[in-house]
């Protein structure tokens, strides 16, 4: 008897890349059944689907404006999930921190570009902060649940946001709620503008320098999280609040600033959308992308590099997928959003459903392999 | 031992067979190619360290888990148990470690409970009462069947899960360490309805750590090392220390050597402590003592008669209802004292908790991060912002190699050790700071007898060096061997003190139950 040989860890490759990898092809295989059943080639689909990701034109800049934003609300949810609480409230943060811009940018916007950008920034993250602090906190000293609460409070950030809009911060003698422009100061350069300083032609997109803030914020918060005091105990509270008591480590304090920096990652969304592009505050400008965000740290493991494969992946898919309902008459919007719940489906919610099979039928033919030898 | 016991004419297939079994989780072996025979109307040990696969081979039998290879044959015949419900069909019963009763109910709901085999209720409940009437008299489980669970001390819930076990047939019963809540009192009661029940020609299954038990009850013994058999023997024919070089794989000691103590000046003063616990329930009930330098002050006890809550405020984790505790002198309880589990680090107050897994460390940090607990906010590892990675894994890296955690690597996970190194981690993290006063609670449960010498000697090392330190534990081996003196705990009291020499484990343990020691004896 040898049992001791077969005691070894299983790699990480088959983990992070292979399980992660089966569970997307399999959305892809059903997705492509689903096509073919409504009377289209699935082959044509896939192709249609990263032509429109990547290749035409202008494609890849929209590609990349989208993951901007998963990866802003992928991190905002991750962070908070590191000390183990699920902020399904991306959506209301991000919603918020734009009026936080658009305070900077009505108000302040006349100022030196130096000056109001960041001011912008640390608006969009106060205000996304303090809408995901006040869960935190009811959470951390009242016991209010943080899933119940930051769902309100999406909820109250609709209505805020929808009362603002449509009763102070409105245009005057106009009728669609939104606010009148920002000074040009507070606009983000889009990444067509930087390129031509460099002579390089790039077609108009909306991607911006959001995309290299991003970047940026996932290795701050990488380095946070594993490299830090506060990443450590935030670590401690998420995985084990009793051995975090008996280290002297408070629990409240963490879950607070946990909540607080959540919300201001996702004020990127924010940063993005109203500093970047609309460069006014508008109805509805987070469509969505904040509930993405859960998926997006759910299939990136809640690590910011898969994070950020992850948000790419539905930045493909929210792109491509327009693109394909473009062209292909009979697979419409509703039907990209069927594929877009697959990937969902597959790669979060039953994102453990084959993993024992796979590793299970790895350890069989590893020792299959290996019994010969013996 | 067993004098009345038939000699069949025939020979009779045994009980239950276990042939080749084989179980996976995930990457781990727990099961590797398990025969073993089990003869009608014993009682079987099956006797191995925590991890070495004794639980979920009867997880196996009784049909929570399914087995990758192997059969298992009941009186001969292979059965394919599919589930609990094809176990009890077959005549198997199992009493769990944790009890798995319904408080809020009564003995007689309890016992029918999954069973009712009547549509009206009371009709059940009066079959059911006619037939725990029989099953009481003739194996001696006296219960009153209407009283509520929650009212029951511990002993007499285990019966009811022998009752409820024999009400469903049972012929072969399994008990996963069933001794590890009850007093020696209580333990030798069980022996003697198991014994009546072997008489009977039911067949008992004993899974446990304790060899004392396995010499004490049982025919035979199947010894399991790393979830496979090393083993079978008849027990009149073993001895401790064979069965417990078998466990281990190497001969061990059993008795810790230790010289006479030598206390000195008291460090941790506790007077008149009242502690509630998190549901507001007073848990310390007006607790005094004192712990000297240079001795071993044991607190023993069943299980959940505040030890736990005791130690917790000493510690800086739970608040002082009423009373005071004094750190060389010093009033720690007094208004505007600061009272932390940091602070009281700092003060050089060592804990090493009851439950490892639960609150001394984090399984899924790496050993690492899990060593640094509670010190991750020391100079050496962290600076004002980034932590010092290197020095973090050097440190912990070198506390390993100090205490012989194997693998001595700081940078796999916690949960990839056994139950004996986790507790050096823990272990090792306490005393490397070199703390005046140690906390320790149960420093050796679900650790192998290697680690438990091991421990034990370090134990007695810190003692010799001048340290006070506090064993809680419901091992009473553990107590008697390493304590000076010995504090009886029960129902948050503390009912009497012994010195070591003079206990036995009698006497401790009908303290344990309760029983206050006569005013002269305590003399």
């Amino acid at each position: 008897m040898n049992q001791s040989a077969r005691r070894e860890d299983i790699p990480g490759w088959l983990t992070h890349i292979v399980v992660p990898g089966f569970n997307l092809l399999l959305a892809f295989v059903l997705s492509g059944i689903l096509i073919a059943v409504i009377g289209e080639n699935p082959f044509r689909a896939l192709s249609l689907l990263i032509k429109g990701a990547f290749i035409y034109g202008d494609s890849l800049g929209f590609t990349l404006y989208y993951t901007t934003n998963f990866m802003f609300t992928g991190l905002a949810v991750s962070i908070a999930f590191h000390c183990g609480l699920f902020n399904i409230g991306g959506e209301g943060q991000a919603y918020v921190s734009g009026l936080g811009v658009a305070l900077v940018g009505l108000y302040l916007g006349h100022l030196p570009v130096l000056i109001v950008i960041p001011l912008g920034i640390m608006a969009a993250a106060l205000f996304g902060g303090i809408w995901g602090v006040i869960p935190g906190y009811l959470q951390a000293k009242r016991g209010s649940h943080v899933v119940i609460t930051t769902i309100m409070f999406n909820f109250i950030a609709a209505a805020l946001m929808t009362y603002l809009l449509v009763e102070v911060l409105i245009k005057p003698g106009q009728q669609s709620p939104e606010s009148r422009e920002f000074a040009p100061n507070i606009w983000l350069p889009y990444a067509h503008d930087v390129m031509n300083w460099f002579g390089i032609n790039m077609l108009s997109t909306p991607l911006n320098l959001s995309f290299i803030f991003a970047i940026i914020v996932s290795v701050l918060t990488w380095g946070l999280i594993w490299h830090t005091r506060w990443g450590y105990e935030m670590r401690t509270v998420g995985q084990n609040p009793t051995a975090a008591v008996y280290a002297g480590i408070s629990t409240s304090r963490n879950i607070i600033l946990a909540m607080f920096l959540s919300g201001a990652v996702a004020g990127g969304v924010g940063i993005n959308e109203i500093m970047g592009i609309h460069h006014r505050l508008l109805l509805d400008f987070t469509s969505g992308f904040g509930f993405v965000g859960i998926a997006v740290a759910l299939m990136g493991r809640n690590h910011p590099f898969g994070i950020f494969l992850a948000a790419l992946l539905f930045g493909v898919l929210f792109q491509g997928g327009t693109e394909l309902s473009f062209d292909m008459p009979k697979v419409n919007r509703d039907m990209v959003v069927v594929i877009q719940g697959l990937v969902i489906l597959f790669s979060g919610a039953m994102e453990s459903v084959f993993r024992p099979h796979i590793i299970r039928l790895f350890v069989r033919t590893r020792t299959a392999i290996a019994a010969p030898a013996e | 031992m067993n004098a009345a016991r038939e000699v069949p004419a025939v020979p009779v297939p045994p009980a239950l067979e276990l042939r080749g079994i084989e179980k996976w989780f995930g990457n781990v072996h727990a099961n590797t190619d398990v025969s073993c025979k089990i003869e009608r109307g014993t009682i079987h040990g099956i006797i191995g360290e925590n991890g070495a696969g004794k639980s979920t081979l009867m997880s196996i039998v009784y049909g929570y888990y399914q087995a990758d290879a192997g059969e298992i044959l009941i009186n001969g015949e292979p059965a394919d148990i599919r589930g609990p419900e094809v176990a009890i069909a077959h005549g198997i019963g199992m009493v769990h470690q944790h009890f798995m009763l319904v408080n809020t109910f009564t003995v007689l709901e309890n016992v029918i409970l999954g069973v009712e085999d009547d549509f009206v209720l009371t009709r059940s409940l009066e079959k059911a009462r006619t037939e725990l009437n029989r099953l009481e008299r003739e194996y001696s489980l006296e219960v009153d069947p209407d009283a509520l669970i929650e009212d029951l001390p511990v002993g007499l819930q285990q019966r009811v899960e022998i009752l409820k076990a024999l009400y469903r047939g049972a012929e072969i019963l399994i008990l996963d360490e069933p001794t590890s809540v009850l007093t020696p009192q209580e333990v030798d009661q069980l022996f003697r309805i198991l014994r009546a029940l072997r008489d009977q020609g039911n067949t008992i299954i004993l899974i446990t750590h304790k060899l004392r038990e396995i010499m004490a009850l049982t025919d035979h013994v199947t010894i399991m090392r790393q979830g496979a058999v090393v083993g079978h023997v008849e027990t009149a024919e073993t001895s401790r220390e064979q069965l417990a070089e078998m466990m281990v794989g190497r001969s061990v000691l059993l008795r810790v050597e230790k010289k006479k103590a030598e206390p000195g000046a008291a460090v941790l003063e506790v007077e008149n402590l009242h502690v509630r616990d998190g549901l507001n329930v007073r848990r310390v009930n007006g607790v005094s003592f004192q712990v000297r330098e240079g001795e071993i002050l044991g607190i023993a006890g069943v299980a959940g008669n505040g030890q736990s809550e005791l130690l917790e405020a000493l510690a800086g984790i739970r608040a002082v209802e009423s009373g005071r505790i004094l750190l060389r002198g010093e009033d720690l309880t007094r208004p505007g004292a600061v009272r932390t589990p940091k602070s009281m680090r700092q003060l050089g107050l060592a804990h090493v908790p009851e439950e490892r897994l639960k609150m001394g460390l984090v399984e899924s940090f790496l050993a690492s991060e899990s060593g640094i607990l509670g010190h991750h906010h020391e100079e050496k590892y962290t600076g004002r912002i980034l932590t010092r990675g290197r020095a973090i894994l050097d440190d912990v890296a070198r506390q390993m190699k100090a205490f012989d955690v194997r693998p001595p690597d700081p940078s796999l996970l916690t949960s990839k050790f056994s139950g004996g190194n986790q507790q050096k981690i823990v272990l090792v993290r306490e005393i490397d700071p070199n703390p005046d006063i140690l906390l320790v609670g149960q420093p050796t449960r679900g650790v192998d007898i290697g680690a438990i010498e091991f421990i034990h000697r370090r134990l007695i090392e810190m003692r010799d060096e001048g340290k006070a330190i506090l064993l809680v534990s419901v091992e009473l081996d553990e107590i008697l061997s390493l304590s000076d003196r010995i504090l009886v705990m029960f129902n948050g009291e503390i009912v009497g003190e012994l010195p070591q020499a003079s206990a036995t484990e009698t006497q401790l343990g009908l303290m344990m139950a309760g029983e206050r020691l006569p005013a002269e004896a305590a003399k």
